[in-house]
Protein backbone atom coordinates (compact mmCIF):
# COMPACT_ATOMS: atom_id res chain seq x y z
CA UNK A 1 0.00 0.00 0.00
CA UNK A 2 2.87 2.73 0.98
CA UNK A 3 4.65 1.79 -1.69
CA UNK A 4 1.83 2.12 -4.34
CA UNK A 5 0.98 5.61 -2.58
CA UNK A 6 5.18 6.69 -2.96
CA UNK A 7 4.70 5.72 -6.87
CA UNK A 8 0.94 7.99 -7.05
CA UNK A 9 2.91 10.77 -5.77
CA UNK A 10 5.80 10.57 -7.98
CA UNK A 11 3.79 10.41 -11.42
CA UNK A 12 3.86 14.46 -12.90
CA UNK A 13 0.24 16.18 -13.43
CA UNK A 14 -0.39 17.68 -17.02
CA UNK A 15 -3.68 18.71 -16.58
CA UNK A 16 -5.69 19.67 -13.09
CA UNK A 17 -9.08 20.56 -13.71
CA UNK A 18 -10.05 21.81 -10.25
CA UNK A 19 -14.24 22.16 -9.67
CA UNK A 20 -14.93 23.35 -12.75
CA UNK A 21 -18.79 24.80 -13.81
CA UNK A 22 -19.54 25.95 -17.57
CA UNK A 23 -22.81 27.48 -17.64
CA UNK A 24 -24.33 28.43 -21.33
CA UNK A 25 -26.60 31.48 -21.66
CA UNK A 26 -28.08 30.80 -25.40
CA UNK A 27 -31.05 32.75 -27.17
CA UNK A 28 -33.91 29.94 -27.22
CA UNK A 29 -36.68 29.80 -30.06
CA UNK A 30 -39.73 27.14 -30.58
CA UNK A 31 -42.61 26.10 -28.09
CA UNK A 32 -40.82 25.69 -24.90
CA UNK A 33 -39.19 28.98 -25.16
CA UNK A 34 -42.34 30.55 -25.81
CA UNK A 35 -43.76 29.07 -22.63
CA UNK A 36 -40.67 29.78 -20.33
CA UNK A 37 -40.80 33.75 -22.19
CA UNK A 38 -42.52 35.48 -19.34
CA UNK A 39 -44.37 38.89 -20.21
CA UNK A 40 -41.18 40.75 -21.00
CA UNK A 41 -41.43 42.70 -24.20
CA UNK A 42 -39.32 42.20 -27.21
CA UNK A 43 -36.42 44.62 -25.93
CA UNK A 44 -36.19 42.58 -23.26
CA UNK A 45 -33.54 40.89 -23.81
CA UNK A 46 -33.33 38.05 -21.26
CA UNK A 47 -36.66 37.23 -22.26
CA UNK A 48 -35.53 34.63 -24.65
CA UNK A 49 -32.11 33.59 -23.03
CA UNK A 50 -32.12 30.28 -20.91
CA UNK A 51 -28.87 29.16 -19.37
CA UNK A 52 -27.76 25.77 -19.67
CA UNK A 53 -25.61 24.48 -16.96
CA UNK A 54 -23.59 22.01 -18.87
CA UNK A 55 -20.84 21.05 -16.59
CA UNK A 56 -21.21 20.51 -12.84
CA UNK A 57 -18.51 21.07 -10.61
CA UNK A 58 -16.21 18.76 -12.17
CA UNK A 59 -12.40 17.84 -10.70
CA UNK A 60 -9.69 15.71 -12.16
CA UNK A 61 -6.08 15.14 -12.52
CA UNK A 62 -4.57 13.55 -15.38
CA UNK A 63 -0.99 12.75 -15.12
CA UNK A 64 1.86 12.27 -18.15
CA UNK A 65 1.71 9.60 -20.38
CA UNK A 66 -2.47 8.64 -19.80
CA UNK A 67 -4.54 8.75 -22.78
CA UNK A 68 -7.88 9.35 -21.18
CA UNK A 69 -11.06 8.07 -22.87
CA UNK A 70 -14.48 10.57 -22.17
CA UNK A 71 -18.03 8.60 -22.47
CA UNK A 72 -20.91 10.03 -21.43
CA UNK A 73 -24.51 9.74 -23.04
CA UNK A 74 -25.33 12.89 -25.90
CA UNK A 75 -25.67 16.51 -23.94
CA UNK A 76 -23.70 15.19 -21.09
CA UNK A 77 -21.24 18.10 -20.79
CA UNK A 78 -17.86 16.40 -22.29
CA UNK A 79 -17.39 18.19 -25.69
CA UNK A 80 -18.33 21.83 -23.36
CA UNK A 81 -15.69 19.89 -20.53
CA UNK A 82 -13.25 19.45 -23.13
CA UNK A 83 -13.55 22.97 -25.04
CA UNK A 84 -13.37 24.81 -21.66
CA UNK A 85 -10.04 22.84 -21.03
CA UNK A 86 -8.31 23.74 -24.08
CA UNK A 87 -9.22 27.28 -23.65
CA UNK A 88 -12.30 28.31 -26.26
CA UNK A 89 -14.82 28.31 -22.96
CA UNK A 90 -15.29 30.38 -20.72
CA UNK A 91 -15.69 28.61 -16.95
CA UNK A 92 -18.18 30.20 -14.74
CA UNK A 93 -16.33 28.62 -11.79
CA UNK A 94 -13.39 26.55 -11.07
CA UNK A 95 -10.14 26.57 -12.70
CA UNK A 96 -7.73 24.72 -15.12
CA UNK A 97 -4.37 24.26 -15.08
CA UNK A 98 -2.09 22.38 -17.64
CA UNK A 99 1.14 22.14 -18.35
CA UNK A 100 0.49 23.85 -22.11
CA UNK A 101 -2.54 24.72 -23.91
CA UNK A 102 -4.06 21.55 -24.75
CA UNK A 103 -5.34 21.22 -28.63
CA UNK A 104 -8.88 20.92 -29.16
CA UNK A 105 -9.82 18.73 -32.35
CA UNK A 106 -13.35 18.93 -32.97
CA UNK A 107 -16.04 17.49 -35.74
CA UNK A 108 -18.45 19.94 -36.42
CA UNK A 109 -18.21 22.21 -39.11
CA UNK A 110 -15.93 22.82 -41.68
CA UNK A 111 -12.77 25.08 -40.52
CA UNK A 112 -12.56 27.09 -43.17
CA UNK A 113 -15.84 26.04 -45.31
CA UNK A 114 -14.68 28.06 -48.47
CA UNK A 115 -11.50 27.14 -48.93
CA UNK A 116 -10.30 23.86 -50.16
CA UNK A 117 -9.16 21.01 -48.31
CA UNK A 118 -5.14 22.10 -48.93
CA UNK A 119 -5.58 25.28 -47.52
CA UNK A 120 -7.10 24.29 -44.53
CA UNK A 121 -4.17 22.35 -44.02
CA UNK A 122 -1.76 25.33 -44.18
CA UNK A 123 -3.72 27.90 -42.57
CA UNK A 124 -5.40 24.96 -39.63
CA UNK A 125 -1.35 24.29 -39.25
CA UNK A 126 -0.25 27.95 -39.07
CA UNK A 127 -3.22 28.46 -36.96
CA UNK A 128 -1.75 25.60 -34.04
CA UNK A 129 1.51 27.48 -34.51
CA UNK A 130 3.09 26.29 -37.32
CA UNK A 131 5.03 27.92 -40.10
CA UNK A 132 4.18 28.43 -43.45
CA UNK A 133 6.98 26.75 -44.91
CA UNK A 134 6.67 23.69 -42.72
CA UNK A 135 3.09 22.86 -43.60
CA UNK A 136 3.62 23.95 -47.56
CA UNK A 137 5.86 20.92 -47.15
CA UNK A 138 3.31 19.05 -44.97
CA UNK A 139 -0.01 19.26 -47.31
CA UNK A 140 1.32 15.79 -48.95
CA UNK A 141 1.92 14.16 -45.85
CA UNK A 142 -1.24 15.34 -43.76
CA UNK A 143 -3.78 14.98 -47.03
CA UNK A 144 -2.34 11.22 -47.36
CA UNK A 145 -2.77 10.56 -43.90
CA UNK A 146 -6.07 12.18 -44.20
CA UNK A 147 -7.44 9.77 -47.42
CA UNK A 148 -8.48 12.70 -48.85
CA UNK A 149 -6.25 13.24 -52.07
CA UNK A 150 -8.57 13.27 -54.78
CA UNK A 151 -10.93 15.69 -52.56
CA UNK A 152 -8.51 17.99 -51.61
CA UNK A 153 -8.81 21.08 -53.75
CA UNK A 154 -12.21 20.84 -53.14
CA UNK A 155 -13.96 23.93 -50.64
CA UNK A 156 -14.29 22.18 -47.26
CA UNK A 157 -17.90 22.71 -47.36
CA UNK A 158 -18.64 19.89 -49.62
CA UNK A 159 -16.81 18.01 -47.36
CA UNK A 160 -19.12 15.69 -45.66
CA UNK A 161 -18.81 15.09 -41.86
CA UNK A 162 -17.18 12.22 -42.01
CA UNK A 163 -13.90 13.57 -44.64
CA UNK A 164 -14.24 16.81 -42.14
CA UNK A 165 -13.38 14.51 -39.30
CA UNK A 166 -10.63 13.12 -41.26
CA UNK A 167 -8.93 15.84 -42.19
CA UNK A 168 -9.09 17.59 -38.72
CA UNK A 169 -7.63 14.86 -36.84
CA UNK A 170 -4.81 14.35 -40.58
CA UNK A 171 -4.34 18.47 -39.75
CA UNK A 172 -4.13 17.85 -35.87
CA UNK A 173 -1.96 15.25 -35.62
CA UNK A 174 0.29 15.85 -37.70
CA UNK A 175 2.48 17.31 -35.11
CA UNK A 176 2.93 15.83 -32.20
CA UNK A 177 1.37 17.71 -29.30
CA UNK A 178 2.21 17.71 -25.30
CA UNK A 179 -1.88 17.68 -24.98
CA UNK A 180 -4.52 16.70 -27.81
CA UNK A 181 -7.89 16.39 -26.92
CA UNK A 182 -9.72 14.51 -30.01
CA UNK A 183 -13.90 14.71 -29.56
CA UNK A 184 -15.57 12.19 -31.34
CA UNK A 185 -13.62 12.57 -34.49
CA UNK A 186 -12.34 8.75 -34.69
CA UNK A 187 -15.87 7.68 -34.50
CA UNK A 188 -17.35 9.86 -38.04
CA UNK A 189 -14.45 8.20 -40.20
CA UNK A 190 -14.53 5.00 -41.68
CA UNK A 191 -12.78 1.56 -40.21
CA UNK A 192 -9.28 2.08 -41.76
CA UNK A 193 -9.34 5.15 -40.91
CA UNK A 194 -9.90 4.28 -37.29
CA UNK A 195 -7.10 2.11 -37.21
CA UNK A 196 -4.66 4.35 -38.67
CA UNK A 197 -5.70 7.08 -36.13
CA UNK A 198 -5.63 4.88 -32.99
CA UNK A 199 -2.48 4.07 -34.17
CA UNK A 200 -1.84 7.63 -34.14
CA UNK A 201 -2.98 8.39 -31.30
CA UNK A 202 -1.08 5.49 -29.36
CA UNK A 203 2.04 6.74 -31.29
CA UNK A 204 1.73 10.29 -29.33
CA UNK A 205 1.15 8.76 -26.14
CA UNK A 206 4.65 6.94 -26.38
CA UNK A 207 6.24 10.23 -27.05
CA UNK A 208 4.80 11.10 -23.47
CA UNK A 209 2.06 12.98 -25.12
CA UNK A 210 -1.23 13.11 -23.37
CA UNK A 211 -4.18 12.33 -25.34
CA UNK A 212 -8.15 13.19 -24.10
CA UNK A 213 -10.80 10.89 -26.35
CA UNK A 214 -14.46 11.76 -26.82
CA UNK A 215 -15.92 8.67 -27.64
CA UNK A 216 -19.27 6.69 -28.05
CA UNK A 217 -17.11 3.74 -29.06
CA UNK A 218 -16.43 1.35 -26.20
CA UNK A 219 -14.47 -0.23 -28.11
CA UNK A 220 -11.94 2.67 -29.50
CA UNK A 221 -11.99 4.05 -25.70
CA UNK A 222 -10.49 0.46 -24.65
CA UNK A 223 -8.26 -0.05 -27.48
CA UNK A 224 -6.40 3.48 -26.97
CA UNK A 225 -7.23 4.04 -23.37
CA UNK A 226 -5.73 3.91 -19.73
CA UNK A 227 -7.57 5.87 -17.64
CA UNK A 228 -11.44 6.65 -18.72
CA UNK A 229 -13.67 9.30 -17.41
CA UNK A 230 -17.39 8.95 -17.51
CA UNK A 231 -19.58 12.42 -17.65
CA UNK A 232 -23.50 12.23 -16.80
CA UNK A 233 -25.81 15.18 -16.49
CA UNK A 234 -22.75 17.61 -16.68
CA UNK A 235 -21.52 15.43 -13.62
CA UNK A 236 -18.65 13.26 -13.33
CA UNK A 237 -19.91 9.73 -12.36
CA UNK A 238 -16.73 8.20 -12.27
CA UNK A 239 -13.35 8.04 -13.16
CA UNK A 240 -10.53 5.20 -13.16
CA UNK A 241 -10.16 1.86 -14.82
CA UNK A 242 -11.30 1.49 -18.52
CA UNK A 243 -12.95 -1.70 -18.27
CA UNK A 244 -14.82 -0.63 -14.74
CA UNK A 245 -16.14 2.44 -15.95
CA UNK A 246 -16.95 1.23 -19.17
CA UNK A 247 -18.71 -1.82 -17.99
CA UNK A 248 -20.29 0.79 -15.10
CA UNK A 249 -21.71 3.32 -18.33
CA UNK A 250 -22.85 0.14 -20.59
CA UNK A 251 -24.84 -1.20 -17.76
CA UNK A 252 -26.23 2.27 -17.20
CA UNK A 253 -27.44 2.92 -20.53
CA UNK A 254 -29.22 -0.29 -20.74
CA UNK A 255 -30.71 0.25 -17.80
CA UNK A 256 -32.51 3.41 -18.96
CA UNK A 257 -33.48 2.38 -22.45
CA UNK A 258 -36.81 0.58 -22.69
CA UNK A 259 -36.86 -2.33 -24.09
CA UNK A 260 -39.97 -1.91 -25.24
CA UNK A 261 -38.88 1.44 -27.35
CA UNK A 262 -36.11 -0.14 -29.03
CA UNK A 263 -37.68 -3.37 -30.54
CA UNK A 264 -38.28 -2.94 -34.14
CA UNK A 265 -41.46 -4.42 -35.42
CA UNK B 1 -8.68 16.95 -2.19
CA UNK B 2 -10.37 20.36 -1.17
CA UNK B 3 -9.80 23.63 -3.62
CA UNK B 4 -7.06 25.02 -2.74
CA UNK B 5 -4.96 22.51 -2.27
CA UNK B 6 -5.79 21.04 -5.88
CA UNK B 7 -5.09 24.65 -6.92
CA UNK B 8 -1.53 24.53 -5.06
CA UNK B 9 -1.17 21.31 -5.76
CA UNK B 10 -1.01 22.27 -10.06
CA UNK B 11 1.42 25.45 -9.52
CA UNK B 12 3.61 23.21 -7.28
CA UNK B 13 3.94 20.82 -10.28
CA UNK B 14 4.15 24.42 -12.68
CA UNK B 15 1.06 23.85 -14.42
CA UNK B 16 -0.35 27.30 -15.72
CA UNK B 17 -3.98 28.30 -15.44
CA UNK B 18 -5.84 28.17 -18.34
CA UNK B 19 -8.73 29.76 -19.80
CA UNK B 20 -7.00 33.19 -18.62
CA UNK B 21 -6.55 35.99 -21.19
CA UNK B 22 -2.56 36.88 -21.69
CA UNK B 23 -1.81 40.27 -20.21
CA UNK B 24 -1.90 43.10 -23.36
CA UNK B 25 2.06 43.26 -24.27
CA UNK B 26 2.47 38.98 -23.95
CA UNK B 27 -0.83 39.01 -26.37
CA UNK B 28 0.49 41.71 -28.78
CA UNK B 29 3.87 39.17 -29.00
CA UNK B 30 2.01 36.01 -29.69
CA UNK B 31 -0.37 37.85 -32.17
CA UNK B 32 3.18 38.95 -33.46
CA UNK B 33 4.20 35.40 -34.06
CA UNK B 34 1.00 34.27 -36.42
CA UNK B 35 1.32 37.78 -38.39
CA UNK B 36 2.26 34.81 -41.36
CA UNK B 37 -1.19 33.41 -40.46
CA UNK B 38 -2.91 36.72 -40.74
CA UNK B 39 -1.70 37.49 -44.38
CA UNK B 40 -1.80 33.80 -45.44
CA UNK B 41 -5.70 33.89 -44.04
CA UNK B 42 -6.05 37.26 -46.21
CA UNK B 43 -4.81 36.16 -49.04
CA UNK B 44 -6.43 32.73 -49.44
CA UNK B 45 -9.74 34.41 -48.52
CA UNK B 46 -9.28 36.89 -50.80
CA UNK B 47 -8.89 34.67 -53.91
CA UNK B 48 -11.70 32.64 -52.60
CA UNK B 49 -13.51 35.21 -52.59
CA UNK B 50 -14.23 35.59 -56.12
CA UNK B 51 -13.75 32.02 -57.46
CA UNK B 52 -17.10 31.24 -57.63
CA UNK B 53 -17.77 34.41 -60.02
CA UNK B 54 -16.78 34.25 -63.87
CA UNK B 55 -15.10 37.13 -63.98
CA UNK B 56 -12.78 36.83 -60.42
CA UNK B 57 -10.41 38.69 -59.50
CA UNK B 58 -11.85 41.39 -62.22
CA UNK B 59 -14.70 42.63 -60.20
CA UNK B 60 -12.28 43.92 -57.70
CA UNK B 61 -11.86 46.53 -60.18
CA UNK B 62 -15.00 46.41 -61.76
CA UNK B 63 -17.11 47.27 -59.09
CA UNK B 64 -15.15 50.58 -58.34
CA UNK B 65 -15.18 51.35 -61.87
CA UNK B 66 -18.80 51.06 -62.37
CA UNK B 67 -19.55 52.77 -58.66
CA UNK B 68 -17.15 56.21 -59.98
CA UNK B 69 -19.32 55.47 -63.95
CA UNK B 70 -22.46 55.73 -61.82
CA UNK B 71 -21.93 57.90 -58.92
CA UNK B 72 -20.17 60.49 -61.61
CA UNK B 73 -23.36 60.58 -64.03
CA UNK B 74 -25.72 60.97 -61.10
CA UNK B 75 -23.49 63.81 -58.59
CA UNK B 76 -21.95 65.06 -62.04
CA UNK B 77 -25.17 66.08 -62.88
CA UNK B 78 -26.99 67.06 -59.57
CA UNK B 79 -23.50 69.22 -58.49
CA UNK B 80 -23.58 71.05 -61.40
CA UNK B 81 -21.23 73.77 -61.06
CA UNK B 82 -20.68 73.16 -57.42
CA UNK B 83 -18.65 70.07 -58.95
CA UNK B 84 -15.44 69.91 -57.67
CA UNK B 85 -12.07 70.56 -60.34
CA UNK B 86 -11.04 67.67 -62.37
CA UNK B 87 -14.10 65.82 -61.01
CA UNK B 88 -13.14 62.13 -62.86
CA UNK B 89 -10.00 61.24 -61.21
CA UNK B 90 -11.42 63.63 -58.21
CA UNK B 91 -14.12 60.91 -57.57
CA UNK B 92 -12.50 57.98 -58.45
CA UNK B 93 -10.11 58.62 -55.67
CA UNK B 94 -12.25 59.06 -53.19
CA UNK B 95 -14.10 55.74 -54.50
CA UNK B 96 -11.46 53.35 -54.40
CA UNK B 97 -10.42 54.54 -51.30
CA UNK B 98 -13.66 55.00 -49.60
CA UNK B 99 -13.97 50.93 -50.40
CA UNK B 100 -10.94 50.57 -48.56
CA UNK B 101 -12.23 51.73 -45.18
CA UNK B 102 -15.94 50.42 -45.67
CA UNK B 103 -14.80 47.55 -46.53
CA UNK B 104 -12.50 47.04 -43.45
CA UNK B 105 -15.19 48.08 -41.48
CA UNK B 106 -17.57 45.21 -43.34
CA UNK B 107 -15.21 42.38 -43.21
CA UNK B 108 -13.79 43.50 -39.51
CA UNK B 109 -17.17 43.43 -38.19
CA UNK B 110 -17.59 39.59 -39.48
CA UNK B 111 -14.22 38.51 -38.87
CA UNK B 112 -15.19 36.94 -35.70
CA UNK B 113 -19.13 36.46 -36.35
CA UNK B 114 -18.22 34.98 -39.69
CA UNK B 115 -15.19 32.79 -38.68
CA UNK B 116 -17.25 30.46 -36.03
CA UNK B 117 -15.75 27.11 -37.32
CA UNK B 118 -12.09 28.48 -37.19
CA UNK B 119 -12.81 30.06 -33.20
CA UNK B 120 -14.45 26.57 -32.30
CA UNK B 121 -11.67 24.32 -33.22
CA UNK B 122 -8.51 25.96 -32.27
CA UNK B 123 -7.46 28.42 -30.01
CA UNK B 124 -4.63 31.05 -31.38
CA UNK B 125 -4.93 35.02 -31.13
CA UNK B 126 -8.06 35.88 -32.04
CA UNK B 127 -6.70 39.19 -32.47
CA UNK B 128 -5.29 37.66 -36.16
CA UNK B 129 -9.05 37.45 -37.39
CA UNK B 130 -9.54 41.20 -37.39
CA UNK B 131 -5.74 42.07 -39.05
CA UNK B 132 -6.67 39.78 -41.63
CA UNK B 133 -9.63 41.33 -42.37
CA UNK B 134 -7.64 44.86 -43.16
CA UNK B 135 -5.02 43.16 -44.86
CA UNK B 136 -7.34 41.68 -47.02
CA UNK B 137 -8.56 45.45 -47.89
CA UNK B 138 -4.89 45.95 -48.47
CA UNK B 139 -4.51 43.21 -51.09
CA UNK B 140 -7.66 44.33 -53.01
CA UNK B 141 -6.29 47.81 -52.93
CA UNK B 142 -3.32 46.99 -54.54
CA UNK B 143 -4.44 46.21 -58.02
CA UNK B 144 -7.18 49.31 -58.09
CA UNK B 145 -3.93 51.68 -57.42
CA UNK B 146 -2.90 50.84 -61.27
CA UNK B 147 -6.52 51.95 -62.26
CA UNK B 148 -6.27 55.03 -60.52
CA UNK B 149 -3.25 56.06 -61.50
CA UNK B 150 -4.43 55.24 -65.06
CA UNK B 151 -7.71 57.44 -65.05
CA UNK B 152 -5.67 60.24 -62.91
CA UNK B 153 -2.74 59.85 -66.34
CA UNK B 154 -5.91 60.02 -68.38
CA UNK B 155 -7.71 62.76 -67.71
CA UNK B 156 -5.33 64.90 -65.55
CA UNK B 157 -2.47 64.17 -68.12
CA UNK B 158 0.30 64.95 -65.38
CA UNK B 159 1.96 63.03 -62.47
CA UNK B 160 2.69 65.20 -59.52
CA UNK B 161 5.79 64.48 -57.57
CA UNK B 162 3.83 64.25 -54.18
CA UNK B 163 2.26 61.12 -55.37
CA UNK B 164 5.50 59.83 -53.40
CA UNK B 165 3.22 60.55 -50.16
CA UNK B 166 1.02 57.73 -51.37
CA UNK B 167 2.77 54.74 -49.64
CA UNK B 168 2.52 56.43 -46.13
CA UNK B 169 -1.14 57.47 -46.79
CA UNK B 170 -1.96 54.20 -47.32
CA UNK B 171 -0.17 52.82 -44.87
CA UNK B 172 -1.95 55.26 -41.96
CA UNK B 173 -5.31 54.01 -43.86
CA UNK B 174 -4.52 50.57 -42.89
CA UNK B 175 -3.44 51.50 -39.84
CA UNK B 176 -6.90 52.83 -39.61
CA UNK B 177 -9.10 50.38 -40.82
CA UNK B 178 -7.09 47.93 -38.87
CA UNK B 179 -8.97 49.84 -35.90
CA UNK B 180 -12.35 49.79 -37.24
CA UNK B 181 -12.01 46.76 -37.85
CA UNK B 182 -11.31 45.28 -33.71
CA UNK B 183 -13.88 47.59 -33.11
CA UNK B 184 -16.63 46.45 -35.48
CA UNK B 185 -15.59 42.59 -34.84
CA UNK B 186 -16.12 43.15 -30.88
CA UNK B 187 -19.17 44.89 -31.47
CA UNK B 188 -20.78 42.38 -33.90
CA UNK B 189 -20.37 39.99 -31.27
CA UNK B 190 -21.72 41.93 -28.41
CA UNK B 191 -24.72 42.96 -30.84
CA UNK B 192 -25.80 40.97 -33.49
CA UNK B 193 -28.27 43.51 -34.79
CA UNK B 194 -24.92 45.45 -36.05
CA UNK B 195 -24.78 43.45 -39.10
CA UNK B 196 -28.29 44.63 -39.90
CA UNK B 197 -27.28 48.37 -39.36
CA UNK B 198 -24.17 48.17 -40.87
CA UNK B 199 -25.24 49.01 -44.48
CA UNK B 200 -26.69 52.06 -43.37
CA UNK B 201 -23.81 53.12 -41.23
CA UNK B 202 -21.37 52.76 -44.22
CA UNK B 203 -23.88 55.13 -46.36
CA UNK B 204 -24.13 57.45 -44.22
CA UNK B 205 -20.17 57.48 -43.56
CA UNK B 206 -20.11 57.95 -47.42
CA UNK B 207 -22.31 60.89 -47.50
CA UNK B 208 -20.41 62.79 -45.02
CA UNK B 209 -17.20 62.04 -45.73
CA UNK B 210 -16.33 64.17 -49.66
CA UNK B 211 -16.37 61.23 -51.57
CA UNK B 212 -17.91 63.24 -54.35
CA UNK B 213 -17.55 66.80 -53.02
CA UNK B 214 -15.88 69.33 -51.16
CA UNK B 215 -17.30 71.18 -48.45
CA UNK B 216 -15.68 74.17 -49.86
CA UNK B 217 -16.80 73.60 -53.59
CA UNK B 218 -20.39 73.66 -51.96
CA UNK B 219 -19.92 76.26 -50.05
CA UNK B 220 -20.46 75.14 -47.15
CA UNK B 221 -17.06 75.34 -45.27
CA UNK B 222 -18.31 77.29 -42.32
CA UNK B 223 -21.14 75.41 -41.55
CA UNK B 224 -21.20 72.90 -39.17
CA UNK B 225 -21.86 69.90 -41.27
CA UNK B 226 -18.57 71.64 -43.27
CA UNK B 227 -16.84 71.64 -39.84
CA UNK B 228 -18.20 67.53 -38.98
CA UNK B 229 -16.68 66.44 -42.99
CA UNK B 230 -13.08 68.14 -41.99
CA UNK B 231 -12.87 66.45 -39.06
CA UNK B 232 -14.12 63.18 -40.11
CA UNK B 233 -10.85 61.18 -40.77
CA UNK B 234 -11.84 59.24 -44.23
CA UNK B 235 -12.60 62.71 -45.48
CA UNK B 236 -9.03 63.81 -44.45
CA UNK B 237 -7.53 60.16 -45.88
CA UNK B 238 -9.29 61.25 -48.98
CA UNK B 239 -7.46 64.56 -49.26
CA UNK B 240 -4.52 63.45 -48.73
CA UNK B 241 -4.66 60.71 -51.51
CA UNK B 242 -6.10 63.56 -54.00
CA UNK B 243 -3.53 65.91 -53.00
CA UNK B 244 -0.61 63.69 -53.52
CA UNK B 245 -2.46 62.58 -56.64
CA UNK B 246 -4.81 65.20 -58.43
CA UNK B 247 -3.65 68.38 -60.13
CA UNK B 248 -5.40 71.47 -58.28
CA UNK B 249 -5.79 69.17 -54.53
CA UNK B 250 -2.48 70.15 -51.94
CA UNK B 251 -1.29 67.75 -49.29
CA UNK B 252 -2.48 69.71 -46.01
CA UNK B 253 -0.76 69.43 -42.67
CA UNK B 254 -3.77 69.57 -40.88
CA UNK B 255 -5.33 66.15 -42.61
CA UNK B 256 -2.00 64.86 -42.26
CA UNK B 257 -2.19 65.79 -38.01
CA UNK B 258 -6.27 65.06 -38.25
CA UNK B 259 -5.63 61.32 -39.77
CA UNK B 260 -2.79 60.50 -37.73
CA UNK B 261 -4.52 61.45 -34.57
CA UNK B 262 -7.53 59.68 -35.16
CA UNK B 263 -5.44 56.41 -36.69
CA UNK B 264 -3.63 56.21 -33.17
CA UNK B 265 -6.68 56.75 -31.17
CA UNK B 266 -8.72 54.09 -33.28
CA UNK B 267 -5.76 51.46 -33.38
CA UNK B 268 -5.35 51.89 -29.36
CA UNK B 269 -8.84 52.02 -28.41
CA UNK B 270 -9.59 49.28 -31.25
CA UNK B 271 -6.54 46.84 -29.31
CA UNK B 272 -7.59 47.20 -25.89
CA UNK B 273 -11.73 47.27 -26.40
CA UNK B 274 -10.68 43.82 -28.98
CA UNK B 275 -8.32 42.02 -26.25
CA UNK B 276 -10.67 42.61 -23.08
CA UNK B 277 -13.24 39.88 -24.79
CA UNK B 278 -10.89 37.85 -25.90
CA UNK B 279 -11.82 34.33 -24.15
CA UNK B 280 -15.74 35.09 -25.50
CA UNK B 281 -14.87 35.07 -29.29
CA UNK B 282 -16.60 31.27 -30.30
CA UNK B 283 -17.91 30.69 -27.42
CA UNK B 284 -21.59 30.47 -28.23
Amino acid sequence: MATTKRIVEERNPVVVVDGVDVIYRVYTTGKLARRRQTRDGVLQKNSKIRTVHAVKNVSFTIYEGETVGIIGSNGSGKSTLMRAMSGLMRVQDGKVFATSRPTLLSVGAALMPNLSGERNIVLGGMALGSTKAEMLAAVDAVSDFSGLKEFIDLPMRTYSAGMSARLRFAIAAYKDHEILVIDEALAVGDEQFRIRSEARVREMREKAGTVFLVSHSMQSILDTCNRVIWLEMGELRMDGDPKKVTDAYTAYMQSISDPEATELP
Amino acid sequence: MSKESLETYALAHGLKPMGVRAPLFKYLREAWMRRDFAWTFAMLNQEAENSRTRLGAWWGILVPLLQSLIYGLIFGVILGSTRAPNFIPFLVVGVFLFNFISGSLQTGASSITGNAGLLKSISFPRITLPLSAAMRQLLGLLPTLLIMFAVVVIFDRSIKWEIFYLPAIIALMFGFGFGVALVAARLTVEVRDLTKVLPFLTRILFYVSGVFYTPAHLGLNDSIFGFLVSINPVFSFLSLARGALVTGYSVNASDWLNASIWTVVVVVVGIVYFWQAEERYGDD
